[in-house]
């Protein structure tokens, strides 16, 4: 029972680190293409969400984030909120390599310690029972 | 500047608040038995049921529109480290909040997730 817990909470999370990243560069790419941004006063920027809601790009990132919500809901059905949370983070991993590859941003080295910081960070996280409050199987 | 930081305190406090809403949902809720789709859906709609889940709804809608705004003028590569302080919050929640037990273990992977954003913010 364990050992099936523990795999379809990987499985969850594996969907949460790629859909989430992945929807978050979709709608950084879809706002810097938007144009100015104002936030006052309130029609102008009623005026801004109406220009990000008409963009293919902004749609395409909130499909990313709903199926990050609902995997996270999933893994949350199962395993602790302070296990799943953590092992989520592996998604800045894939985030500095979109930002390299997709937006054309640098990534200096001391940033990439700091993910590989991150990931020691999860490694620990993943070395403990996935859930700890009752109902545990 | 007054802005931007009221932005990340929506991202970072508002969000995590919303996440251990909608934990607390689904562990109301039961588990999910077997990774179909049809299980994940049927669980999901039964999960809608919860107030939990529209609290939180709520919350992380806040933190998503806030985030929209931080990422028009910012960088993504800055905005996502920083909101990612929101897992010292989701510790301290999920003790509190939800009632779970955050071993030594897990406390040192949380720090080092922080220690490593640092380091990522400092890089920027």
């Amino acid at each position: 029972m364990d050992t099936r817990l523990r795999l379809k909470t990987y499985v969850l999370i594996a969907v949460m680190i790629v859909a989430n990243p992945v929807g978050t560069l979709l709608i950084a790419k879809g706002m810097k293409h938007i144009g100015d941004v104002k936030f006052w006063p309130l029609p102008a920027l009623l005026e801004v969400f109406g220009r990000a809601f008409g963009t293919l790009t902004i749609w395409a990132g909130i499909a990313c984030l709903i199926t990050f919500i609902a995997a996270n809901m999933l893994a949350l059905s199962m395993a602790d909120y302070s296990y799943v949370q953590p092992a989520a983070a592996l998604g800045y991993g894939v985030t500095a390599v979109l930002a390299v590859f997709v937006l054309g941003e640098s990534v200096s080295p001391l940033r990439w310690a700091g993910i590989a910081v991150i990931c020691l960070g999860v490694s620990f996280v993943r070395n403990t029972h996935p859930r700890t409050t009752e109902g545990r199987r | 500047m007054m802005l931007e930081a009221l932005l990340f305190v929506m991202v970072i406090v508002v969000g995590t608040g919303g996440e251990m809403c909608l934990a607390r949902a689904m562990k109301q809720t039961g588990e999910l038995e077997r990774l179909r789709p049809s299980a994940a859906i049927k669980l999901l709609g039964r999960a809608l049921r919860v107030k939990w889940i529209w609290i939180g709804v709520a919350m992380m809608a806040s933190a998503f529109f806030s985030l929209l705004l931080l990422l028009s003028f910012e960088a993504l590569s800055f905005v996502v480290p920083v909101s990612a302080l929101n897992y010292l919050v989701g510790g301290l929640g999920s003790m509190f909040f939800l009632g779970e037990h955050v071993s030594w273990q897990r406390w040192i992977g949380i720090g080092l997730v922080c220690i490593g954003v640092t380091m990522v913010v400092i890089a920027k």
